[in-house]
């Protein structure tokens, strides 16, 4: 082994190491200082930091211009692990919406946040993810299944189902929390 | 206590030690300070599970005098049929103590030290003081952690700061065992992409359409226990928590039509587990010791450096050198941190201006974050807004002697490692 190590420690600069202990940065909180700051939000979302030094939980809003949920204003919290990009972000919604594939509880069912996640994909794979999710409602892939059915069957009764709830109302027995954007 | 490696029971172990074999590295090998080697060395393993209870008795046996043992876990009735060192009265009592317990009581000549607690609260001075370090561990994140623990305690000014670190991992009928020197040879994180991801199962099919009786138990554990027990969290060690998830789960399969959820099954979905075999915790765990051996007399060369087995059907090993990432975030050359001298009474924005100005990095927009803080972050506006006021601070007030500052821009196709030290 110390011959291995005469080899290679020929190859190492001079200046390699020395002085005061190392303290360095983890892996996952440079993995996601690179995501982040390579983000470039369209005007339609953007990304608060409760504690900026804590980069690895954050919010992000979505105001759609487009599509059925067009002036509401959606809130997902991110929560990066340590051992990101191997294991994806944790992504729910803050707002109990009317959404065919995110539930009550702010489960949100999208397909690269668990099967599909690689860890060459990047936080603003996610962000477009999402934002699509209110572009394209998906009734295929239902985590609330009665939106799902809604959406199937009528495109009409999901658009006016979507309104009421956005503003506060009832869709059948379950009453949704008012999303308009102010 | 005279450690008796004169006496007569070791001497068949002796000729092995003292005679240099065909592939002997000869200007490593010294037949008598090999004699003294396995006295001296001061070895420590990692995890006193199935793998573990197979590689301390290896050691033990092999003539290493020097063993720590360190496990966070108490030993549980189901580890019993391949976890030898343990009996049914040591139901609940820590592993690693029962270990060294049974070890010391059947090789009285070892020194045997238990540690019960996570390898995350010992310190560098802890793992400086081994010689080489033999994990036997389950779990990725606790692979990695001590992975980059070694890589970085490597000091290139002595050679001592280098601790092999031989890892074995089984999981059925597979396993492997690897070598790593860490910054000479491929490390854990190196070969992380080499890792089967466990398949998982759409979020929306849990919720709708369940299948088969393992989607009843992750819908209990994924979707239900955050909406019923709100904050509280899941501890799949608790008996209790299990219990709550296999009745939930049960409701679900008896509702969908599905049979087949079990006590023993919920446990194993929630824990991950994948069923023990006792003999592939055997080769590998003595493939690891003889690697140990190997490193600790010089008799022989050891693995270079990733050993794969397969015994699913009949036996299939094979050994490659699995190469160095450049680019690997915990050994990778390209990561390695790059020493900067500053002076104490300067701003953020000052140093800034000046790494911009530096021709050797090419920065444009530079975004710098410390240890667990934010120094300056140009994008996204919320977060530069407030680290703005940061650039008024001086550096040394932001950041210590030695500690790493990660600057991403979008001229890097990496993030840059710098190591501020001051004048
Ligand atoms: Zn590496």
């Amino acid at each position: 082994m110390l011959k291995i190590w005469h080899m290679k420690q020929k190859q190492v600069a001079a200046d390699a190491a020395e002085g005061p202990a190392k303290r360095r940065v983890t892996a996952a909180q440079l993995r996601a200082q690179k995501d982040i700051t390579e983000i470039s939000l369209p005007s339609t979302m953007k990304m608060d930091f409760p504690d900026p030094d804590d980069i690895l939980n954050f919010t992000l809003t979505i105001e759609p211009d487009e599509g059925l949920y067009r002036g509401g204003s959606f809130e997902f919290t991110f929560a990066i692990g340590s051992q990101f990009p191997h294991e994806p972000p944790k992504v729910k919604c803050k707002q109990k919406i009317y959404h065919p594939n995110i539930d009550i509880e702010g489960n949100v069912c999208l397909n690269i946040l668990r099967e599909d996640w690689k860890p060459v994909l990047n936080l603003n794979a996610v962000i477009v993810g999402l934002q699509y999710l209110f572009l394209e409602p998906n009734p295929l892939d239902p985590l609330n299944k009665e939106a799902a059915e809604d959406l199937k069957n009528s495109k009409d009764m999901f658009a006016r189902n979507v309104r009421s709830s956005m503003q506060g109302g009832y869709v059948r027995s379950e009453r949704f929390d008012d999303v308009r954007k102010r | 206590m005279a450690v008796g490696y004169d006496v007569e029971k070791w001497k068949y172990l002796r000729r092995v030690l003292e005679r240099a074999g065909p592939f002997t590295d000869k200007d490593s090998f010294d037949a008598s300070m090999v004699k003294e080697a396995l006295k001296d060395v001061k070895i420590l393993v990692i995890g006193a599970g199935g793998l573990g209870c197979e590689i301390l008795k290896n050691l033990a046996l092999t003539g290493f005098k020097n063993i720590d043992v360190i496990d966070m876990d108490t030993i549980d009735v189901s580890n019993l049929n391949r976890q030898f060192l343990f009996r049914s009265s040591d139901v609940g009592q820590p592993k690693a103590t029962c270990a060294a317990n049974f070890i010391k009581s059947r090789v009285p000549d070892v020194n045997i030290t238990p540690h019960f607690c996570a390898i995350q609260d010992k310190d560098i001075d802890f793992y400086m003081s081994f010689n080489s370090i033999i994990c036997g561990l389950d779990s990725v994140e606790a692979r990695r952690w001590i992975n980059a623990t070694l890589v970085n305690m490597v000091d290139w000014n002595n050679p001592d700061t280098c601790k092999p670190l031989i890892d074995g991992g089984t999981e059925g009928f597979k396993g492997q065992s690897r070598v790593i020197l860490p910054k000479m040879t491929s490390c854990y994180e190196c070969s992380l992409d080499m890792l089967t991801p466990r398949q998982a199962v759409p979020i929306c099919t849990l919720a709708t359409i369940p299948r088969q009786p393992a989607h009843c138990i992750e819908w209990a554990s994924i979707l239900e226990w955050p909406r019923v027990k709100g904050d509280l969290k899941m501890d799949t060690d608790d008996p209790e928590h299990i219990t709550w998830l296999y009745t939930t789960a049960l409701k679900r399969a008896q509702e969908f039509g599905i049979e087949g959820v079990t006590y023993t099954l919920t446990q194993g979905v929630v824990k991950n587990i994948i069923p023990a075999i006792a003999s592939t915790n055997a080769i590998i765990a003595a493939s690891c010791c003889n690697e140990a051996f190997k490193l600790a007399t010089n008799t022989a060369p050891f693995l270079n450096n990733y050993m794969m087995y397969t015994g699913n059907e009949a036996v299939y090993t094979y050994t490659f050198e699995h190469e160095r990432k450049e680019n690997c975030p915990v050994c990778g050359e390209q990561n390695e941190p790059t020493n900067v001298t500053i002076r104490k009474d300067v701003k953020l924005g000052e140093w800034i201006e000046e790494l911009k100005a530096r021709a050797d990095i090419q920065l444009k927009r530079p975004s710098l974050m410390g240890l667990g803080k934010s120094l300056y972050v140009q994008q996204p506006p919320q977060l530069e807004e407030k680290t703005r006021p940061n650039l008024e601070k001086l550096v040394s007030e932001l950041v210590g002697n030695g500690e790493e500052v990660a600057v991403s821009d979008s001229a890097l196709p990496f993030s840059l490692r710098l190591r501020v030290l001051y004048e």
